[in-house]
């Protein structure tokens, strides 16, 4: 069996220094014991010749020096899988935590993963319907991509991610979809609302959850993301399941890595965050993805809070250079009442031109998402600069253009928690909206397509809105 | 290898290991970390004591394990099958690796870099007895159906030609044998090694004098860059620089392009290996992946293989520069790159300078673009080779002032700043045409007249001056109103969104827009100032704005970019339209008036 170390020489923040011991492993899973029986688990976070610093999950509370008993397991942070993991929920270190029977496991597998070779990836580009038009229309999401959500204390960020995991399906197939969903520190509620809305539509037992709550420890938190993402790719291709990965929040992780980084006393980078967060977020970011010869795919939504709504923050700036586009939640729409507050402008998905378009979603899709967007943001150039000199200032173009993009927040970006438009009402109401503009100022529509949606389908299209419109 | 050569593993954190007892180690050597063979790096040295970066993870090494030293700095093999393939940060190639280990990259893969069994057919360019040195060509093979791979006397051999063979070989086989000056006779074998952080000798360097012409509108004509030159593209995230990079691999006139993905995403990566062999090259009608060597290290590939994989690629790319062909390199992004010498440096607990990016920063970017230019290569024939270099920069926040942009800035000549708030707008590039510049304008001058278009330079300053006047009325506007401005002004301002949409907002999705070619370029400016000319001549005769506006060549330009280059005639004809088109509205202006 594994020897037993009473040697704890040291004990700073949730750190460890154990003596005296034979060389363990970088990155080794440690099993601490305290003097009165309780266990606990570390990590290695640096080996020497008979010293080792070790990272104490659950904290260091009550531990002392002398009465600790160290084990070293002699392998590295696994994660016991099986495909009865669907419908559990584990601690944030991967104890099942829900009353449910132990896993037995059919194999164990390391979670920090291996990069996907970028030969064997294969490029995403089917369309995930997400019912969201702000989404779909305009940032679309596809399967295996990462697409973050940007968003900022006591903003809907959870009822979004809840509306997406709830309806976001590719269009003509029938296939295995599971969730895998990680609370990282946030609160009983906002977890729970989440779990709540997982099981009122039947999709717990398609789930997995991994729960670490705001006052749980801080550094289990360093693991979770790793837990769930391991499982992801367990389900996404040994399985064949279509994963959708939630993290949230993101920003709590970050802030744990912080906290290790001070006590190891490491040169910070900006804003006190370690050097290495750009490589620790991207080796879990990059695990979405497809891969070429296997059915499953892992799309990833992480979310993240902007401390003070700042998206040059370290936090949301190095995930934005990993992740492939951000939907970003803005305050000022959500003070307006628009419900999702989806700001499109700054939002991106990188993934969107492969994604859309003939035999995809629709011919015209590239072309009216373009002009959308080329329209509000004059339109919104327009409005601001009525608020300086009021509105008689504006030549009658810009005036179109501020009203478009008024009418553009209410109609299109607005719409209920759970209402689910498909693509087709998606773009019909792009082009509702556009026909507000004269044809000549759409010069990012072909003519073609303007012949027969602008012209043409014009009328009929308009018809059927107002009966839908009626109805509600 | 002998027993005496095998250190032993003392410490390991992170990518930074120390082993002891690792006799005749010296700096930059590739050493076999622990068990499993981990490729790793010698970073230091202290006494008895290794400091080594290992390229891959090393989680569950531990203290104890050996180490050995292959006692060679680590370098990159060279010679025909370099094209269309993908290699990571230390030049393995990854389909092999994806043979060998399957769909992730797992640790301790040994892969030759070239195809060992593949047989070349080499056809000789001298013959026996003849007197050769460095650099000279001795034969060559068609490695794609472009690119003739030209297999040179290695730096710092010279004398007669013993032996010469044509016929097939393997890259391993001896084509050729060589009696230096001491009658050693040295064989020659196409695959040649050279160690990635030693630049590449050749004759001497030359002052560029030709674009890198990259059919992208807002850098031909309004920011150029020369074959052999060194430019930066610094951006926020979600500016755009990946797709600018792509772009230039696509269209660029260079031979060569190797691209190197440094610390970025993934699927990017697979985006270029899924569409290069897809497209069609402009100037060859050849796919595009024939011209292309890819390194990919992807942003979750181990840190210490990125910070190599910018040498390997620009190694790979000097090699073809000594071939005589015109190659250009882009890395994106050089901030990751950064990022892994920050890393290192911070595990080594070396002094921290900027925000903590280590006091060599400077140094080390500086001596990466120096490797471009336009050279005179080495050899007794007269050779000329370029290689240019592309540099993205992801500053953290946007922020310009941040160490990397800051040094990047110190040593490239031509600069594209983008700007989110330009992509927002969905104005792609997003190249700020005010804060951007390019400092070859002069040498480009003379040819650009020769071929282009003698007033070329006179309509891109005219131009310049629109966007720079635009921003001043605007700043007008938004101060008292439109209401202040002239009508000339404000037709000033209409021109200049015309110049921004019509000119510089090029769509890298759409099929006929995604490449100009220079001539196009240069008709739809001049359309644009033709109008601007006439339109001014038309307000003085006292046309409103609104007549101006409404003539129908107007829309013409505005579609102008999405004209097939065979029919570029018909561009031709608007500038009479245009002239036309306007003194009818005058006339019609004085008849009423009459």
């Amino acid at each position: 069996m594994f020897k037993e170390y009473t040697t704890v020489t040291e004990i700073a923040g949730p750190l460890l220094t154990i003596e005296q011991i034979e060389d363990a492993q970088y990155m080794e899973i440690v099993e601490i014991e305290l003097g009165g029986g309780e266990r606990r688990r570390g990590q290695v976070l640096m080996t020497s010749k008979d010293k080792a610093l070790v990272q104490v999950f659950e904290g260091t509370e009550g531990i002392g020096i002398g009465s600790t008993k160290v084990k070293f397991l002699g392998r590295v942070m696994e994660l016991p899988v099986s495909s009865d993991i669907l419908g559990r929920v584990f601690s944030g270190s991967g104890v099942p935590i829900d009353d449910g029977p132990e896993i037995i496991p059919e194999a164990r597998l390391n979670i920090n993963g291996n990069p996907i070779n970028p030969v064997a990836r294969d490029y995403p580009t089917d369309f995930i319907q997400t019912g969201v038009s702000a989404i779909d229309g305009l940032n679309t999401l596809v399967r295996g991509q990462k697409l973050p959500i940007f968003s900022g204390s006591g903003l809907p960020h959870s009822r979004l991610a809840a509306q997406i995991a709830r309806q976001a399906k590719v269009l003509g197939r029938e296939e295995k979809f599971a969730v895998v969903f990680a609370a990282l520190g946030i609160t009983f509620e906002e977890s729970n609302y989440f779990i709540s809305e997982l099981r009122n539509t039947g999709a717990i037992e398609r789930s997995i959850l991994f729960v670490n709550l705001a006052d749980d420890p801080a550094v289990e938190r360093i693991i979770t993301p790793k837990l769930a993402l391991t499982a992801a790719e367990y389900l996404a291709f040994d399985l064949d399941m279509q994963v959708l990965v939630v993290l949230t929040d993101m920003t709590n992780y970050c802030e744990a890595l912080r906290e290790i980084s001070a006590a190891r006393r490491e040169v910070p980078g900006r804003r006190g965050y370690p050097g290495y967060l750009y490589t620790d977020l991207a080796t879990m970011y990059e695990r979405a993805g497809r891969i070429k010869g296997r059915a499953g795919s892992i799309t990833q939504i992480p979310i993240l809070t902007m401390p003070e709504d700042d998206k040059t923050h370290p936090i949301p700036d190095l995930t934005g250079y990993i992740t492939e586009g951000q939907i970003i939640v803005s305050r000022e729409l959500s003070r307006k009442g628009i419900y999702p507050p989806i700001d499109v402008l700054p939002s991106l998905s990188r993934l969107r031109d492969k994604g859309i378009g003939k035999d995809r979603t629709r011919e015209d899709h590239p072309d009216v998402a373009s002009q959308l967007f080329a329209a509000y943001a004059r339109g919104r150039e327009a409005a601001e600069l009525a608020t300086i000199l009021g509105e008689a200032s504006l030549t009658d173009e810009d005036q179109i253009f501020m009203r478009f993009s008024e009418a553009f927040e209410k109609r299109f970006v607005l719409q209920g928690e759970y209402e689910n438009r498909d693509i087709e009402d998606t773009l019909t109401i792009g082009w509702n909206l556009l026909r507000m503009i004269p044809r000549g100022e759409l010069k990012r529509i072909r003519d073609e397509y303007l012949d027969r949606y602008y012209e043409e389908e014009g009328k009929k299209v308009e018809a059927q809105v107002t009966h839908q419109e009626e109805n509600e | 290898m002998n027993e005496n050569n095998k250190g032993v593993l003392i410490s390991v954190n992170g990518p930074v290991v120390v082993a002891a007892g690792l006799k005749g180690a010296k700096m930059y050597d590739l050493v076999k970390v622990g068990e499993e063979h981990l490729f790793g790096e010698i970073i230091e040295l202290e006494r008895d004591n290794t400091t080594i970066q290992v390229y891959e993870e090393t989680a569950g090494i531990r203290p104890g394990e050996p180490v050995e030293s292959t006692f060679e700095p680590l370098s990159v093999e060279l010679g025909p099958g370099l094209i269309g393939q993908i290699f990571d940060g230390i030049q393995r190639p990854l389909e092999a690796v994806q043979d060998q280990a399957g769909d992730f990259i797992t640790r301790g893969i040994e892969v030759p870099s070239l195809d060992r069994e593949k047989k070349w057919d080499f056809e000789p360019k001298v013959e026996k007895g003849q007197e050769v040195s460095a650099g000279d060509v001795l034969g060559q093979v068609q490695e794609s159906t472009t690119i003739a791979h030209k297999v040179m006397v290695p730096p710092n051999i010279s004398g007669k030609v013993k032996s010469v063979e044509k016929g097939s070989f393997t890259i391993e086989e001896t084509v050729a044998i060589i009696e230096n000056e001491e009658g050693k006779e040295v064989p020659i074998a196409m695959l040649q090694r050279w160690p990635v952080r030693s630049p590449r000798p050749f004759k001497r360097k030359l002052a560029p004098s030709e674009p890198l012409v990259t059919g992208q509108r807002v850098i031909d004509t309004f920011f150029p860059i020369t074959k052999g030159g060194v430019a930066c593209i610094p951006g926020p995230f979600g500016s755009g620089k990946t797709v600018v990079q792509h772009q230039l691999a696509k269209w660029s006139d260079a031979d060569i392009i190797v691209f190197v993905g440094c610390g970025e995403r993934g699927n990017e990566m697979t985006d270029v290996l899924m569409e290069f062999p897809e497209l069609i090259d402009p100037y060859t009608n050849e796919p595009l992946m024939k011209r292309t060597v890819l390194i990919a290290n992807t942003s979750n590939m181990p840190v210490a293989a990125r910070e190599a994989s910018v040498y390997t690629g620009i190694t790979i790319a000097e090699y073809y520069r000594d071939m005589g062909y015109k190659v250009a390199l882009m890395a994106d992004s050089t901030s990751r790159w950064a990022e892994a010498l920050r890393e290192i440096s911070g595990r080594l607990e070396e002094m921290p300078g900027d925000e903590g990016f280590p006091a060599y920063l400077g140094t080390r970017i500086a001596s990466f673009y120096e490797r471009a230019g336009r050279v005179e290569c080495l050899a007794q024939e007269d050779r000329q080779g370029s290689l240019s270099v592309i540099g993205a920069v992801s500053p953290p926040g946007g922020d310009l002032s941040e160490p990397v942009t800051q040094n990047t800035l110190r040593v490239v000549q031509v600069f594209w700043g983008l700007e989110d708030r330009l992509a927002y707008k969905r104005h792609f590039p997003a190249i700020n045409w005010l804060i951007s510049y390019s400092l070859y304008i002069n040498n480009l001058e003379e040819y650009w007249e020769k071929s282009v278009a003698p007033d070329l330079s006179a309509y891109r300053t005219e131009a310049l001056r629109l966007l720079q006047q635009e921003s001043e009325l605007e700043e007008i506007v938004r101060l008292v109103g439109m209401e202040s401005l002239s009508f000339r002004e404000r037709f000033v301002l209409e021109v200049a969104r015309m110049i921004r949409e019509d000119f510089l907002q090029q769509s890298a999705f759409h099929e006929m827009d995604t490449f100009s070619s220079q001539k196009k370029q240069y008709l739809i400016l001049k359309a644009i100032l033709i109008y601007h000319k006439e339109g001014e001549k038309g307000l003085e005769k006292g046309l409103s704005l609104r007549d101006l506006l409404s003539i129908p060549a107007r829309e013409r330009i505005g579609r102008a970019k999405y004209i097939q280059e065979e029919e570029l005639e018909s561009l031709e004809k608007i500038f009479d339209d245009i002239q036309e088109q306007i003194s009818e509205k005058t006339r019609g202006e004085v008849e009423s008036n009459v």
